[in-house]
């Protein structure tokens, strides 16, 4: 059975980190995988998390938006758009706080492999094209763990209407960025704003080492890819 | 920030310990400016409905992390300053607040917060015109407040810090070590004293007089029945 190396390492945060946590030791590792709505991302999670445990690892899955603390309040307030950019932005990273801290911390230090159904990167770069300041969001989340892996899996505005549309009837107003007025019509309005957030993605691909996918492909052979990257890593850190 | 933006209004604020007395002064400040006829706006620290119900779950939990403590009453703040504060700023309003961002420097930096972190955080919030700082001694604080609760709730004592087993004495750690952060911010952030011990009137009295002096030309013309008693 293959092992993810038996020592414990201290945790690596993005800024100042969180000063109470410092010590923490953890065994786990910290899978992301980040992209717009129905790019693939909980298909492909489903299958690697299949494939991880089928190798003996005890798996984490875990997302946005799914925290006991605040989720519900987070959808209420959207559903009845009550609430500012900034106040979204602050609620969404509380909510991302409480599953940090209550959910991927103890998985990590237990030695588990957490997969996350996205991240900070999808929270900055809605921010961003919000006109945040991006230099606000990078430090808002300093006390980001800084994960093993981070997928994007990149998916042509294009070929993405057309998966949502195999899903669902209809655009969804946040993924379409309705708020933001950028058209009023619909289809236009999804267009320019999954580009908007993929230019995001590439503009932080560097500073965040994002590995960006090309998700326009098969889901057999997007997550051959994925596979690949995974296997690789955990054999680089095995002795 | 962008001139266009810049707010026609004043921002003054108060901070201080529970039992500083800073709730009486800037609710008799209220009174007075809506009483000479000057538009004001109060709110206060941890009130905007969406986001109260969700930290007092929380809290009824025993939930929060400091981290979560922090974003969650930053989120509180934000709504209210997206909704409120800046928008009647802008507007030329007198905007008053019971407890303002120092609040959260002194209380998430004693829960262990980075104090960089913190400020960056709030760094979207505009500085006060006038940020008074009740200043009063820890026994005379905590006495005030005792004596009206039978009961302390257990983040209000500080007990998520694990500095006691009793609730009293972990508040007045607790509290000390607020009163600490607030005097370290004093000079920085330019907190302007007032002594908390002396009588309601006697403070009221320096705190009308700074406000006077800092209102614009236009206000204090319009103000209707002209100054207070000095």
């Amino acid at each position: 059975m293959k092992q993810l190396g038996s020592s414990s390492r201290s945790l690596r945060y993005y800024g100042k980190g969180i000063p109470y946590l410092q010590d923490t030791e953890v065994k786990g590792r910290l899978i992301v995988i980040e992209g717009p709505d129905a790019s693939g991302r909980s298909t492909h999670i489903g299958m690697i998390t299949a494939k991880l445990e089928a190798d003996g690892h005890a798996v984490l899955n875990t997302g946005l938006r799914r925290s006991e603390l605040v989720s519900e309040g987070i959808m209420e307030a959207k559903r009845e758009h009550m609430l500012g950019r900034r106040t979204m932005s602050l609620f969404y990273a509380a909510d991302f706080a409480d599953q940090l801290e209550n959910k991927i911390m103890p998985a990590l230090r237990a030695g588990y492999i957490v997969l996350a159904d996205r991240y900070i990167y999808t929270l900055m770069a809605r921010d961003a094209v919000r006109d945040m300041n991006r230099r606000w969001s990078y430090q808002l989340f300093g006390f980001a763990i800084v994960p093993d892996l981070v997928f994007y899996l990149d998916v042509d505005p294009e070929e993405l209407v057309h998966r949502v549309f195999q899903k669902n009837t209809f655009l969804d107003y946040y993924e379409s960025g309705a708020d933001l007025g950028l058209s009023d019509d619909m289809y236009e309005s999804f267009m320019i704003y999954q580009r908007m957030i993929a230019k995001e993605f590439r503009r932080m691909q560097k500073r965040y080492n994002l590995l960006i996918i090309d998700g326009n492909r098969q889901i057999s052979e997007v997550n051959a890819d994925l596979q690949k990257w995974i296997d690789h890593f955990l054999g680089s850190i095995q002795h | 920030m962008k001139d266009k933006f810049a707010p026609k209004g004043k921002l003054i604020i108060v901070e201080g310990v529970d039992g500083s007395g800073k709730s009486t002064q800037i609710r008799l400040l209220e009174k007075w400016l809506r009483y000479v006829g000057i538009p004001v706006f109060f709110t206060e620290w941890n009130s905007s409905e969406q986001v109260k119900e969700i930290i007092s779950k929380g809290k009824k939990r025993n939930l929060l992390t400091p981290t979560t403590f922090s974003l969650l009453h930053a989120t509180d703040f934000a709504a209210r300053y997206e909704r409120n504060i800046f928008p009647l700023l802008r507007a030329g309003y007198i905007v008053l607040a019971d407890r303002y961002i120092y609040t959260a420097f002194a209380r998430d930096v004693v829960r262990g917060c980075s104090p960089d972190w913190v400020r960056h955080v709030y760094g979207f919030a505009a500085k006060p015109d006038i940020a008074f700082y009740f200043r009063v001694p820890v026994e005379i604080s905590f006495d005030r407040i005792v004596k009206n609760r039978p009961k302390l709730k257990y983040y209000e004592a500080g007990m998520d810090l694990n500095l006691s087993n009793d609730p009293y004495e972990s508040y007045r750690i607790y509290q000390a070590r607020i009163v600490e952060q607030y005097e370290s911010m004093v000079e920085q952030e330019g907190f302007t004293i007032v002594d908390g011990t002396v009588d309601i009137e006697e403070q009221q009295k320096r705190v009308r007089q700074k406000v006077i002096e800092m209102l614009p030309q236009q206000m204090r013309k319009n103000m209707s029945t002209g100054a207070p008693n000095q």
